[in-house]
């Protein structure tokens, strides 16, 4: 038995921290197969890095050093991955769901001959196989699929697994593995505002509706966010009237968010909105109407204008924040 | 220039969805039905590079039922040239990896520069089958686009990623997806809805490509999501009431902030 692996995902010479989380993942896995965890890095450099995941639950890690690795391209990581699947055989790969593990997931399960179960928020394991738990429909309703072959693949839904620290050290093996002549090339990297946290990494989001009525007016949200160290989203409406850049929608047809705490301001909370936020773990919805179906969601309700709610609520949590 | 672009038809975004009598599939009775929204954007970008460059052909591609040919002629409305259904009753709800491999054969035959795909499907959520089909056809891919810009047997696309933004370039044949922010998708307009109905529509089997169903990926249950607490509502005679209370159920009793 290979056991469990993981793919570990790098960014500008750090491991991510949605890495960490599927090491977590893992973990729990492995024990209950009672098998190892392995995570698998192909880089360019970072070598150093590897060892810290034994500090994350990972047994035993298997680094590829290449210049083809050093960042990601799809053709390049999914024939890599697979001929170290094929010649180690492991019986499941955890991956993040991030923007990488999604781009990834079909080419890789294309080369091996296998499925995916996407996204998911939860895995158990059943007579020795992975079962897994994943949202459909935007999270109308939740599916415990299986998956038949080997390796069995998941890819976990970002901000869902906890980092489990084992204080462990993970042995590194320098693996070699041929990689493919890439054929999409990086010509450019085009940076977002310094700080700018990631919605669907974030584990407080401040979001925005039409009732922030002006792209100005989202300062307030700004500032809200940066005491809270929060990403700030929008909804479709607020995107669509220019206010937002389409990067900050959060919904059915944006991104798909599972934050600890999700502020929704002047949103009133339409299906395909609550499709993307609804399995926050704390909902606060701040809308003058009483009635706006975003409220029947919300942990906590203010029934109030935002306008007038918004600046005192920042300047009690600054207090907050410097009592901690 | 020949642009394929892959449309799922799946229930509209306002569905309330219900799980079906076998526990596993959800009702389908009383659905409307539509062309998958990413993939709006894939029939208006293809269209698009047709015009600027004043030829080619834009195919568009669906499997599914019958019910299927609905969305094929809308975006036959929208303006694409003819569509290839690959008509079976039972795929609804079929594991993207099969579904993968019906479209990299149906697709094949029609020699495309570009094949669009949504970036996923908003109902089974998993964004397979563009990469799948990548790989069975060897072709790269660019994924999740917003900007594409099409070159001297090149492609250049933008593909937003957590905090920046990637510019990738790739030659021509290539797999492209879609996400919002890449164009408005026009509406069908009465013409084009006329002139569609006249356009052609191939109909192939799952035999006629030399296939078999076969499902890697089984749901064993459907369930609904996990119920939600229910709320509180904030107390406070004024703005500032309202916002110490709020901060203080936040602070001292979720423990979130
Ligand atoms: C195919 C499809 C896909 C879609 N995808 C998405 C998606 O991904 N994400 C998404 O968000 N939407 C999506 N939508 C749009 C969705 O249906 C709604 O139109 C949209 O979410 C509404 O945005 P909103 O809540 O900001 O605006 P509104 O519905 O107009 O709500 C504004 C709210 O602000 C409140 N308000 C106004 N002023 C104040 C104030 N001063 N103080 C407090 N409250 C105030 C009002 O009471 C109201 O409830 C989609 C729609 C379709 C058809
Ligand atoms: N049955 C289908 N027929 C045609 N295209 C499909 C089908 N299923 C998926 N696709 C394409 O693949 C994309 C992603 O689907 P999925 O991988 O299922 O999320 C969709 O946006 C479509 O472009």
């Amino acid at each position: 038995m290979a056991g469990v692996w993981i793919l570990v995902e790098h960014r500008d010479g750090e491991i991510r921290r949605v890495t960490l989380e599927a090491a977590g993942a893992a973990r729990k896995v492995a024990d209950e197969l009672g098998t190892e965890v392995t995570a698998v890095m192909l880089a360019s450099g970072l070598e150093d890095k590897a060892a810290e995941l034994g500090a994350y639950g990972v047994d035993k890690v298997l680094y590829a050093e290449g210049e083809a690795f050093a960042y990601y391209t799809a053709e390049v990581y999914a024939a890599a991955v697979a001929e170290l699947v094929k010649q180690h055989q492991p019986d499941v790969l955890l991956f993040p769901a991030s923007l990488q593990g999604k781009d990834l997931a079909g080419r890789l399960a294309a080369k091996l001959d296998v499925s995916v179960a996407v996204d998911c928020t939860a895995l158990a394991v059943a007579d020795g196989r992975l079962k897994a738990t994943r949202p459909m429909y935007a999270g109308k309703v939740y599916a415990e699929v299986i998956l038949s072959g080997q390796p069995q693949i998941a890819s976990l839904r970002p901000n869902v697994f906890d980092v489990v620290e084992t204080g462990g050290s993970a042995a590194v093996e320098k693996v070699e593995v041929a990689a493919p002549e890439p054929r999409v090339t990086l010509d450019e990297v085009l940076k977002e505002a310094e700080g700018k946290i990631e919605l669907t990494e974030a584990s407080i989001i401040v979001s925005g509706g039409r009732g922030m009525k002006a792209a100005e007016n989202f300062k307030i949200l700004e500032e809200l966010a940066s005491v809270l160290g929060a990403a700030v989203g929008a909804s479709r409406s607020a995107v669509d009237a220019g206010w937002r850049p389409h990067t900050d929608q959060v919904g059915q047809t944006g991104k798909v968010v599972c934050p600890n705490l999700y502020i929704a301001c002047g949103i009133s909370g339409a299906i395909q909105h609550l499709a993307g936020m609804g399995t926050s773990k704390v909902i606060v919805a701040i809308n003058k109407d009483p009635d706006a179906p975003i409220h029947s969601k919300a942990n906590y309700s203010v029934v109030a204008d935002l306008f007038k709610v918004v600046p005192p609520f920042t300047e009690e949590c600054k207090k907050i924040k410097a009592a901690q | 220039m020949n642009i394929v672009v892959c449309i799922k038809q799946v229930p509209d975004t306002e569905t309330q969805i219900k799980i079906g009598g076998d526990g596993k599939s959800i009702d389908t009775s009383d659905i409307k039905w539509v062309m998958n929204p990413y993939d709006e954007f894939g029939v208006e970008e293809a269209l698009r590079i047709k015009e600027a460059q004043g030829s080619g052909e834009v195919i568009v591609v669906g499997a599914g039922p019958k019910r299927v040919v609905e969305a094929l002629r809308t975006a036959l409305a929208m303006g694409a040239d003819r569509a290839v259904h690959i008509e079976d009753e039972d795929l609804y709800g079929a594991d993207p990896m099969f579904v993968a491999k019906i479209l990299a054969k149906a697709v094949e035959p029609l020699n495309p520069d570009i094949i669009f795909f949504g970036q996923r499907a908003v109902d089974d959520d998993c964004g397979l089958v563009s990469s799948a089909v990548a790989d069975y056809l060897d072709l790269p891919q660019l994924s999740v686009c917003i900007k594409v810009e099409v070159g001297d047997g090149k492609v250049t696309v933008h593909r937003p990623i957590e905090g920046q933004t990637n510019v990738l370039s790739a030659s021509l044949p290539v797999v492209i997806t879609t996400q919002k922010g890449l164009n408005e998708p026009r509406y069908a307009s009465l013409p084009g809805i006329m002139k569609a109905k006249k356009k052609p529509l191939e109909t192939k089997t799952l035999a006629d490509l030399g296939l078999e169903r076969e499902d890697k990926l089984e749901v064993v249950s459907l369930s609904p999501p996990p119920e939600r607490p229910a709320g509180k509502t904030i107390e406070g005679e004024t703005p500032e009431e309202l916002a110490a209370n709020l901060a203080k159920a936040l602070h001292e009793e979720a423990k979130v902030i």
